[in-house]
């Protein structure tokens, strides 16, 4: 069986490529490839969050090898689907470190699945950089997490909304979907909340599965919760694409910002390209980094995103920039360590520093987490967020909160 | 033309002094969220008309400052200068943000402002500002705009206003006024100001708590039926979905696991029209009547090809035909996710499908849950007279009691097969142009549904559509009842466990079909 066709074209490019390849980047062509996971869901109820992540990676890949690779090695991603399928991205994630032989990968947005490929991690000593804002009550060695703690996101935003310029909110009503993330975040909250003065009889406390999409019981809930004579806000959790009919209906039923502020944890720029947005103006994001940052740093980012997606509309967001800075940080601590090898690149990590697109310099700290700037976000008509509050400086994270009980014997760090 | 001239005089010795003081409290529009805030609260103190469009310009992001602290307006394509009128070069100015203290500010200042507004629906809205604003200065403002109001709807707004605003003075009568006045009404809002005025003035506790009581009494009635309603139209989408699956399963009894899919290219369907009648005038906001109709189509011609080509070879199957509708309908996902992509697509709402309406007793529904139910009991009638009432609806029943004796009459059973397929198909596809307006337009869509309409139908009673219709009533209500008290989740849990139940002591369902075309 021979094809001498294909074996002549075959020879062709390979006679092409050892003529031009080595004249370009000598020291690309000889090495084995460096291979970089992407673990995010393409498909089902969290695609609508986790696929601009995935491009995020991609374009982070191919920008990496326009400046001639790292080590002299070429970058090249593997990408895997999960699914929004928890234990399949366990799966997908044994995948990638057994079959694929990773050296790092980037992946997860929702709590449950980062709990669901941790021991993968851990028993395989693999690398993951999780780009989302999370409960905290976690540290692994082999994860180094890119988004918020709690203290940097969480409890900043319900400061905010108990403010004189947040509204000065007495009531707290707390919305999640029914995972360890609000479950978490919630609990934490409420112990924060009770600490500033606000007893259990003024939270309300609800949850929903992913992807819910009937909340008229929910919203008039929340409405009479509202109506007993204290400034009442929302705290919503709520992740995924069940976000649209629940903006749906806060609009529907005439829910205005000005009387019950809503501050969502898990809505960014993304999220509301699928919605019209204004009837939501005034709602509230709490985020690291928002699109409308005014930093030659972001310019960068917006400009190399938009180049790279070929659409100069397609926004960023929070995540976006968190892959981004996690990514950035992972080449220079390779790039210091000669190696790709996970256990010189993880003490190598650790004490990164890089101006982030939010407009700081953000560093890793020795608990695997980042120091960051909290900022808040008005909901616009053009679907951006303006933004109304933000720290001066960036706040070290505290992944174990010290609203939980069960911290207080816990060495900080 | 009367009221213009009321308006006229009452503002006549205002202009003269106010002019100073208002174009001294223009700047600080152009400053700090607190200073927005106190600029605006001051422009609607003085009543100056000419501040309205500018107050509203700033709520619309309108107006604009540039570096030189000019504040600009923007109507349309035309920029003027604030101060002067004259015509402005926009160049280098930024528009103006406001945050949610601003907001509240501007909504009251032009509350007190538009209270005179010729527009009646302004005037509402006015009344409806200064509720909410509550501020002891609005008292004679809204005494006179009462005195001047005819039309009922405005008065009782601008009554309730008066009295949440008599609530904030310190004039122990004013408030007994606005207690008894506030008492009057169902409005939870008016609850809220009174528990809010319990905690500050102790000595009236005992007629706050009568007022309170009696809006409870009221409010109590309300919400029991906004529960109903809920309750109602949580049905109506679970009617919806398991309707087709009554023809296909409950009389043709074809156990099919596609059936959510078909919901789902009945909800593709209806983006497609959205975006193909997009540039069309005239037609672009007849979409989504357009869709049912193509949705029909659509799924039953899909409908049928699957009937066809592959379940009537399976037929006294059950398991077979299980199993390989659950593998095409899983074929049919990713066809989809293939040719539209994964993420979800938006379809937009038609405006009389958004906002609430207010019903007597101050009950409020939504417009686009109420079409959807309105629309349910629709296609359910539909449904029921086709299959009384047509030639193809008789030879259907013949087919499904006997299929021997009506091929021997000469009905073509075969065909009959097919079209029932495609037609209870076809229903399913009707079903996704409602859930498009509710629920996310993504591949996974009919998923969510699938269990729930085997649910309906076999709680309802196998074959029964009036089954289907009071299953899917008794569970979105019996759902929405347990909602306040379980929670979401758990509601959903013990609805099952309910179901289970009953299926054990009724194995047939509610209305069971009873005689021999039972007993096959």
């Amino acid at each position: 069986m021979t094809r001498p066709t294909l074996t002549r074209r075959a020879a062709l490019a390979g006679l092409g490529a050892a003529l031009t390849a080595p004249a370009i980047r000598p020291s690309m062509a000889q090495s084995a490839p460096i291979k970089i996971g992407v673990l995010h869901s393409l498909s089902g109820t969290m695609a609508i969050s986790e696929t601009a992540l995935r491009d995020t990676v991609l374009m982070m890949v191919e920008y990496q090898n326009s400046k001639g690779g790292l080590l002299g090695r070429r970058l090249e991603a593997v990408v895997v689907d999960p699914a929004s399928n928890w234990p399949l991205f366990a799966e997908k994630a044994r995948e990638l470190l057994q079959v694929h032989k990773v050296d790092v990968t980037f992946g997860c947005w929702t709590s449950v699945s980062r709990k669901s490929v941790l021991p993968v991690f851990e028993e395989l000593n693999g690398m993951l950089f999780y780009p989302v804002q999370y409960e905290g009550e976690e540290e692994s060695r082999n994860i180094f997490y890119t988004g918020a703690a709690p203290n940097q996101q969480a409890i900043p935003a319900v400061e905010y909304l108990m403010s004189a310029d947040g509204g000065g909110a007495q009531r707290i009503v707390l919305l999640g979907t029914d995972y360890v993330y609000p479950r978490t975040t919630n609990r934490i909250l409420r112990g924060f909340l009770n600490s500033k003065g606000i007893g259990n009889a003024d939270i309300m406390e609800e949850y929903t599965p992913f992807g819910h999409s009937d909340w008229q019981g929910i919203v008039t809930r929340v409405k009479a919760f509202a109506n007993q004579g204290k400034k009442t806000a929302i705290v919503s959790t709520i992740n995924g694409d069940a976000n649209v009919p629940f903006y749906r209906e806060l609009g529907n039923q005439g829910i205005k910002a000005e009387d019950i502020p809503c501050v969502a944890f898990s809505v960014g720029e993304e999220e509301l390209a699928g919605i019209d947005t204004r009837p939501l103006v005034g709602h509230l994001a709490a985020w690291n980094y928002f699109m409308s940052v005014q930093s030659p740093a972001n310019t960068e980012f917006k400009n190399l995103w938009q180049a790279y997606i070929k659409n100069p509309r397609r926004v960023t967001n929070d995540p976006m920039e968190a892959t981004y800075t996690g990514f950035n940080m992972w080449a220079q601590a390779v790039a210091a360590a000669r190696t790709t090898a996970v256990d010189a690149v993880r003490t190598s990590v650790i004490g990164q520093e890089f101006a982030a697109p939010a407009g700081y310099t953000e560093k890793m700290l020795p608990n695997h987490h980042l120091s960051k700037p909290v900022m808040i976000g008005e909901v616009q008509a053009d679907g951006q967020f303006n933004i109304v509050w933000k720290t001066p400086t960036v706040v070290p994270a505290e992944n174990w909160s010290q609203f939980i009980p069960e911290n207080a014997n816990r060495r900080r760090g | 033309m009367r009221l213009l001239l009321v308006l006229l005089l009452l503002l006549a010795p205002l202009t003269g002094r106010a002019q100073d003081a208002f174009s001294d409290a223009l700047p600080g529009l152009g400053g700090g969220f607190a200073q927005q805030a106190e600029a605006a609260d001051r422009l609607g103190a003085l009543g100056d008309p000419r501040a309205v469009p500018i107050l509203r310009a700033l709520s619309d992001g309108r107006l604009l400052k540039r570096p030189d602290g000019t504040l600009l307006i923007r109507e349309g394509d035309r920029v003027t200068e604030v101060a002067t009128g004259a015509a402005a070069d926009p160049a280098g100015a930024e528009p103006l943000r406001i945050n949610n203290r601003v907001r509240q500010a501007l909504r009251g200042a032009l509350g007190r402002l538009s209270l005179v507004s010729p527009d009646p629906a302004e005037r509402l809205a006015a009344a409806e500002a200064v509720f909410r604003s509550r501020s002891v200065e609005n008292i004679p403002l809204l005494e006179a705009a009462l005195a001047r109001e005819s039309l009922g709807r405005v008065r009782e707004r601008l009554e309730l206003a008066l009295a949440a605003s008599r609530m904030a003075s310190p004039d122990e009568a004013a408030k007994r006024a606005g207690i008894a006045a506030l008492g009057e009404t169902s409005s939870a809002e008016a609850r809220g100001i009174l528990l809010e005025a319990r905690a500050t003035n102790p000595a009236l506790a005992g007629e706050i708590d009568a007022a309170i009581a009696s809006i409870d009494r009221r409010l109590t009635i309300r919400r029991a039926f906004e529960t109903l309603f809920q309750g109602l139209s949580l049905g109506s989408v679970l009617l919806l979905a398991a309707l087709g699956l009554a023809v296909t399963f409950g009389v043709m009894g074809v156990i099919n696991m596609a059936h959510g899919e078909f919901v789902m290219l009945g909800a593709y369907t209806t983006f497609v029209m959205q975006e193909a009648l997009r540039d069309i005038p005239g037609l672009a906001s007849w979409s989504l009547p357009l869709s049912v109709p193509a949705a029909f189509l659509v799924a039953a011609a899909c409908g049928a090809a699957l009937e066809r080509g592959l379940i009537r070879h399976l037929y006294g199957r059950p398991l077979e035909t299980l199993l390989l509708t659950f593998g095409v309908g899983m074929m049919i996902q990713q066809a989809v996710r293939l040719g539209f992509g994964a993420q979800n697509r938006e379809v937009s709402s038609p405006p009389w499908m958004q906002g609430t309406l207010e019903l007597p007793l101050g009950v409020m529904v939504t417009q686009n849950r109420l079409w959807i139910l309105v629309f349910s009991l629709a296609v359910l009638a539909l449904t029921v007279a086709a299959i009384r009432f047509t030639r193809f609806g008789l030879e259907m029943r013949a087919v499904t009691q006997n299929r021997r004796i009506a091929s021997a009459m000469g009905i073509r059973t075969g065909r009959v097969d097919a079209l029932t397929f495609a037609f209870g198909s076809g229903i399913a596809g009707i079903a996704g142009v409602a859930l498009s307006q509710i629920d996310n337009v993504s591949p996974n869509l009919g998923t969510g549904y699938i269990i729930d309409s085997f649910m309906v139908v076999v709680f309802g009673g196998v074959g029964s559509l009036a089954g289907t219709l009071v299953g899917a009533m008794t569970l979105g209500v019996v759902n929405k009842m347990l909602e306040p008290f379980a929670g979401v989740v758990l509601a959903k849990v013990f609805v099952l466990v309910a179901i289970m139940v009953f299926i054990q002591r009724r194995p047939r369902g509610l209305f069971a079909l009873k005689g021999r075309a039972a007993e096959q």
